[in-house]
């Protein structure tokens, strides 16, 4: 389905008008990729700026001297409200939330999906789509008792209370991923299995998960950017201490008092941004088979 | 007793997870629904009352700005990421070499935190020292782009940064929908010397019927839960104009105290995407079943 293919040049005349219409396409595809590019390219030049210059110059200008000192503020001495610590402890904090989470609700949807495809039981169909249906709910509707809930179970305002909800809401995605790979495996493979005596977790370990690699991968890719770049979660169930970097990145950009310092905001907006877009850069295949599994289907 | 057990394994496996969904996230529903029906503030109170938080909830001028918003938003984001994502699925149809490049180019911002992307957004389009300010640098000296301080703009800016975010993901479905329409077609239409234009408006896209659905899903899904962008961009504001039912719910909830607000407010939310994603899940899984 090419311009090459779809029209096949027959003649010189035809011949001109192809070359002006693929300068046409690649002027198009050009300036969509500035359109996309220009934040990024704004937010890195300008955490290198000093304030002088930002105020003096212009938005989209090279910094005439690359100095580091926003990305040290924002790294360590920015303020988050009444703290001044910069991001730092806000992003460990995001790491120690995530790791847990991805990997607590990525082995639970692997145990679920394994159940739903492999072992069906009347009534699974059901529970699967009761839990399909959980992933579609604007998060809103838990918000309140929620709360409550993680009050009545001592964990309000704690890195474990966000952990557990990560979790919690994490799980109908994951067992979504697990469920629709290994529904693609025949089921002949556990019948054998099952004549040589292997049982339900014999099975599980020696068989689907040495298979489950690619979608382990997928599921985690997905789990981490979600956990992640939350932020509804992040403010509405974490106190000054135990913010993730996201709420932490928005109490700074947000903050009404002292001099509004633009480098600092564009360095911790990066830095906050420095995780997920590596896992972009490096596993960018599966990012995307993240999301259009997790989005599009059940 | 063992088989019994090996009989049972796979329940039990299932269980915690199950019995986790139904309580957090039905149990939860049930819960919210509950309290909507009551008269509560700041604790929440258990005597159904009717429906009165819905109807202060449908007289607050308020809440009418962000549904309205919700409207607005909701169309031009929806409409506007379709349109930018086919079209540029489609240019990049045409065998180009630098396509990989191009491709991650377009779909990078899907992997930010719409915190940052409301983060960026919001100093390039700071009237002060931003775009505008830049424009007026190369001479037009009455260049305006305030849109992000401009209460009757500011949900537009916000469409801008959420377009900016989500339309590469669009573009990455419908080019694999692209691919995956079948080639026979496409050289028998070629062999009768059908234009390219044609081939695309009368084969290519009318096929692709079911990934436009799941866009426009996808799509209107994150609109509703659209909160962390505004949040960010304009923190609801200038005053409450980009007030969208996601952060309504939120003031209610944890700066204004107002519980049964909230919750009213978080159940109309709830039956928006429901009257959206019931229908469409419903046939997909119908469809797996027949």
């Amino acid at each position: 389905m090419t311009d090459a293919t779809l029209a096949p040049a027959r003649a010189p005349a035809q011949n001109w008008s192809r070359i002006a219409l693929r300068w046409l396409l690649f002027t198009l595809l050009g300036l969509f990729a500035l359109f996309y590019l220009m934040p990024l390219f704004v937010m890195i030049t300008t955490s290198l700026k000093s304030l002088e210059e930002i105020r003096t110059g212009s938005l989209i200008a090279f910094p005439r001297e690359v100095t580091f000192d926003a990305w040290r503020t924002a790294w360590s001495e920015a303020c988050t409200g009444i703290q001044c610590e910069g991001l730092r402890p806000f992003f460990w904090n995001s790491v120690v939330i995530a790791v847990p989470a991805v990997a607590i609700s990525t082995m639970l949807g692997a145990a679920n999906g394994y159940v739903i495809a492999q072992w069906r039981f009347r009534g699974a169909n059901l529970i699967f789509s009761l839990m399909l249906f959980g992933c579609f709910i604007p998060f809103q509707v838990v918000l309140l008792p929620m709360a409550r809930m993680l009050g009545l179970m001592g964990l309000a305002g704690s890195i474990p209370g966000l952990i557990f909800v990560h979790v919690i809401y994490g799980i109908g995605f994951t067992t979504l991923f697990f469920r629709n790979f290994y529904v693609t495996i025949p089921q002949d493979l556990v019948k054998a299995a099952k004549v040589d005596g292997a049982g339900f977790f014999r099975i599980f370990w020696s068989i689907f998960l040495p298979l489950s690699l690619p979608i382990i991968v997928v599921t985690v890719i997905w789990q981490f950017t979600q956990i992640w770049n939350d932020f509804l979660f992040g403010v509405s169930f974490s106190q000054a201490g135990t913010q993730p970097v996201t709420v932490a990145l928005n109490n700074i950009v947000n903050s009404t008092t002292g001099v509004k310092e633009y480098n600092v905001d564009m360095a911790a907006a990066i830095i906050a941004a420095l995780p997920t877009l590596l896992v972009y850069a490096v596993a960018g295949k599966y990012f995307i088979r993240g999301l259009t599994a997790g989005s599009v289907k059940g | 007793m063992s088989q019994w057990l090996e009989r049972h394994i796979p329940k039990m496996v299932l269980a915690p997870s199950f019995a986790a969904v139904l309580v957090f996230v039905y149990g939860f529903i049930i819960w919210t629904a509950w309290v909507s029906l009551t008269r509560s503030r700041l604790l929440p109170k258990y005597e159904i009352e009717g429906f009165i938080q819905y109807e202060r909830l449908f007289a607050a001028p308020r809440w009418d700005t962000a549904m309205s918003n919700l409207f607005v938003f909701g169309t031009l984001f929806i409409v506007i990421s379709m349109v930018l994502g086919l079209m540029l699925a489609i240019l990049l149809d045409q065998k180009i070499r630098t396509e990989g490049v191009l491709r991650t180019i377009y779909l990078y911002p899907m992997a930010l935190s719409l915190i940052v992307t409301g983060t960026a957004w919001k100093w390039i389009m700071n009237p002060g020292l931003g775009l505008e300010a830049m424009v007026r640098g190369w001479g037009f000296e009455n260049f305006t782009f305030d849109w992000v301080i401009n209460p009757d703009k500011a949900i537009y800016a916000v469409v801008i940064a959420g377009v900016w975010q989500a339309s590469g993901f669009v573009m990455a479905l419908f080019l694999a929908g692209l691919r995956g329409v079948d080639g026979e077609i496409i050289k028998a239409a070629q062999v009768d010397g059908i234009p390219a234009w044609r081939i695309y408006t009368a084969i290519i896209i009318p096929s692709m019927a079911p990934i436009f659905l799941s866009a426009f899903i996808v799509l209107a899904h994150l609109a509703i839960k659209s909160f962390d962008l505004v949040i960010a961009l304009t923190g609801g504001g200038p005053g409450y104009a980009t007030d969208l039912p996601a952060t309504y719910m939120y003031t209610m909830a944890f700066s204004r105290g107002d519980i049964g607000q909230a919750a009213s407010s978080a159940m109309v939310m709830m039956a928006v995407v429901f009257a959206i994603i019931v229908p469409y899940l419903y046939s997909e899984l119908r469809a797996k079943h027949d």
